[in-house]
């Protein structure tokens, strides 16, 4: 399998970042990705969608994507143009919820100190190598799965489910 | 070695003696719940996978509740795709308009999740089935599209966390207060991944109410799942609503456990939690005063009779809820409903100056039904304080139980019901 390489810039967060904040409430009435990307992350950072390039990543700190169940909220992240997720710590429905819409997310906490806003990232994903380009340092996490990579790669776990 | 009653629940529906935590594991899944928020999304799913029928027509359930009454154009579109699914696959638990409650109350009270159970619902308070004795947690919407197609679901088995409660509980402490003390005990992420135990014998004096409250909010800590050992008060509740055969499960002695916490319970004061996290927790007696701008009694949390019991009973005794205290009383479910008006709770309610709404989940997650301005602040009974939950992102909401709750609508400010 070919290597999957994620590159952007950091938008970095601290800890407990919930759902309602990724993707509040107000705009559950709609699961259309495009829409939900224009509200991602409005009530813990208004500017969020004005600053964030696709490939860019996120870089949180412990418990990230706590609270509801809502898929919505990962759909908003990889809607936004978002290539991964990196943190101390997931929540695990959202965890669950991102393998199975195909977002890449990563645990490591040496990247989650390390690695500062706005700095340039590169993942390579099968080596679970995180690459600071901005200040030339290296830190692991923990390579990702193949079967998570194939759930990337057909568009979720249905798309892999009836791939198999 | 012995099981815990998380593993031995998530044994039998893989057809296994024994299962380890840490172990992956695909079991069968009783019920797989999902929303009027929720469901859309996980129909889409399902018709990715091309499959043409539903697993089982009788263990899906659709409840309509979050945006119900429609709220607007959109929302009713969604109940809408929902309606004509749940009419194409003959689904049986399909729920919406007068007979619609909060989901988590309403299915054990109609007897639809039981003792024994593995349980999904896209909804992160699916736990709340723990306190029958159920394996039930909250997953996504494409989790319960697999498990609507597949009847299974993947998991971890998860490492137990084990609480002991002990102590003779205070007055007006009830299963929401010793929860949020909990939660205050070891934070948001103090259970992360973890199955939730609760044991002891104060569990013995806690009602189904108080259970249901406890393992609901399971997830505020971070926990898969929240779990009762069922008793002759479970057996009490359930053996009148079951529609299926259930089982009891217990944990064994030897049983293992990631870390065992004694709660003394004896020590617990009524709590609320402040903004902006439920692990924010302080006793109410000790906040300063903190003048408030609505209360929500009712929510998966606590919406059930023996809640709108208690809030009745302070509110009668302080005959009005203060002028600036906008007070909304939301029964959980009908049945909730019209045993209130039977009780003639919701006369005092009303005689009082509350608002009385039909059972939806509205303003918890800041849907509708009683959404804060900027500045404004709520007491209420719901289960989430984060920034932006019942509306502005400069609102507050602050969580207590019912007879907190009560107490500061007739105050109009934080209070405890000592001083009605």
């Amino acid at each position: 399998m070919k290597d999957m390489i994620l590159k952007g810039a950091v938008h970095k967060y601290g800890s407990n970042v919930n759902t309602d904040e990724i993707i509040p409430a107000r705009y559950l009435n709609t699961t259309e990705p495009s829409v939900l990307a224009k509200y991602c992350m409005e009530d813990i950072d208004k500017n969020f969608i004005k600053k964030v390039k696709k490939g860019d990543i996120i870089v949180a700190e412990n418990n990230f994507g706590c609270g509801s169940s809502r898929e919505h909220a990962p759909i908003a992240i990889k809607a936004a143009g978002v290539s991964a997720v990196i943190a101390n710590s997931f929540a695990r429905i959202f965890f669950r919820n991102s393998i199975n819409i195909g977002l890449p997310i990563l645990e490591s906490p040496e990247a989650v100190i390390a690695i500062k806003n706005g700095d340039k990232v590169e993942i390579n994903l099968n080596k679970g190598i995180i690459k600071n380009l901005t200040r030339k340092e290296e830190y692991k996490s923990q390579p990702f799965p193949e079967f998570m990579q194939k759930i990337i790669k057909t568009g979720g776990l249905l798309g892999y489910i009836k791939g198999r | 070695m012995g099981s815990t009653i998380t593993e031995k629940i998530l044994a039998a529906h893989c057809g296994k003696k024994f299962v380890e935590a840490g172990e992956f594991i695909e079991p069968k899944v009783d019920i797989a719940l999902s929303n009027d928020v929720t469901a859309p999304l996980a129909i889409k799913e399902f018709r990715k996978a091309g499959v043409k029928k539903v697993f089982d027509k009788n263990k899906i359930a659709l409840v309509m509740d979050h945006f119900t009454p429609n709220k607007d154009i959109l929302s009713a579109e969604h109940v809408k795709f929902v309606r004509e699914f749940a009419k194409e696959q003959k689904i049986k638990h399909y729920y919406e308009g007068g007979n619609v409650g909060v989901e988590h109350a309403l299915l054990p009270e109609k007897g639809i999740v039981v003792p024994g159970d593995v349980v999904i619902g896209a909804d992160s308070h699916t736990c709340t089935y723990g306190a029958l004795g159920a394996f039930s947690t909250g997953v996504g919407s494409t989790d319960v599209a697999a498990a609507m197609a597949t009847g299974k679901v993947w998991f971890k088995v998860p490492q137990s966390i084990k609480f002991v409660l002990k102590g003779k509980l205070n007055k007006w402490v009830s299963g929401k207060d010793i929860i949020l003390y909990i939660i205050g005990l070891i934070g948001v992420d103090g259970a992360l991944y973890r199955s939730m135990e609760f044991t002891g014998e104060t569990c013995k004096k806690l009602t189904m109410a108080d259970r249901f409250t406890i393992a609901n909010m399971a997830i505020e800590a971070g926990g898969k799942n929240g779990i009762f050992t069922p008793d002759e008060i479970t057996e009490k509740y359930v053996s009148k609503r079951a529609q299926r055969k259930y089982k009891f499960y217990t944990s064994d002695k030897d049983a293992v456990y990631h870390k065992t916490l004694e709660i003394d319970c004896g020590k617990i004061l009524p709590q609320i939690a402040m903004p902006f996290l439920p692990s924010n927790t302080k006793a109410a007696k000790d906040v300063k005063r903190t003048y408030i701008d609505q209360v929500v009694i009712g929510s998966c949390t606590n919406g059930r009779i023996e809640d709108l019991r208690v809030a009745a009973a302070i509110i009668k005794k302080g005959k009005k809820v203060n002028p600036n205290v906008r007070t909304l009383i939301i029964p959980a479910t009908p049945e909730v409903y019209s045993q209130a008006l039977a009780e003639g709770l919701m006369k005092t309610f009303m005689d009082a100056g509350a608002v009385i709404s039909a059972p939806t989940c509205g303003p918890c997650l800041g849907g509708h039904m009683g959404i804060l301005a900027a500045g404004e602040k709520c007491v209420s009974t719901t289960n989430r304080n984060f920034v932006g939950r019942m509306g502005h992102t400069k609102s507050e909401v602050i969580l207590s139980s019912p007879a907190v709750a009560a107490a500061s609508a007739i105050k109009g400010y934080i209070a405890t019901p000592d001083e009605i």
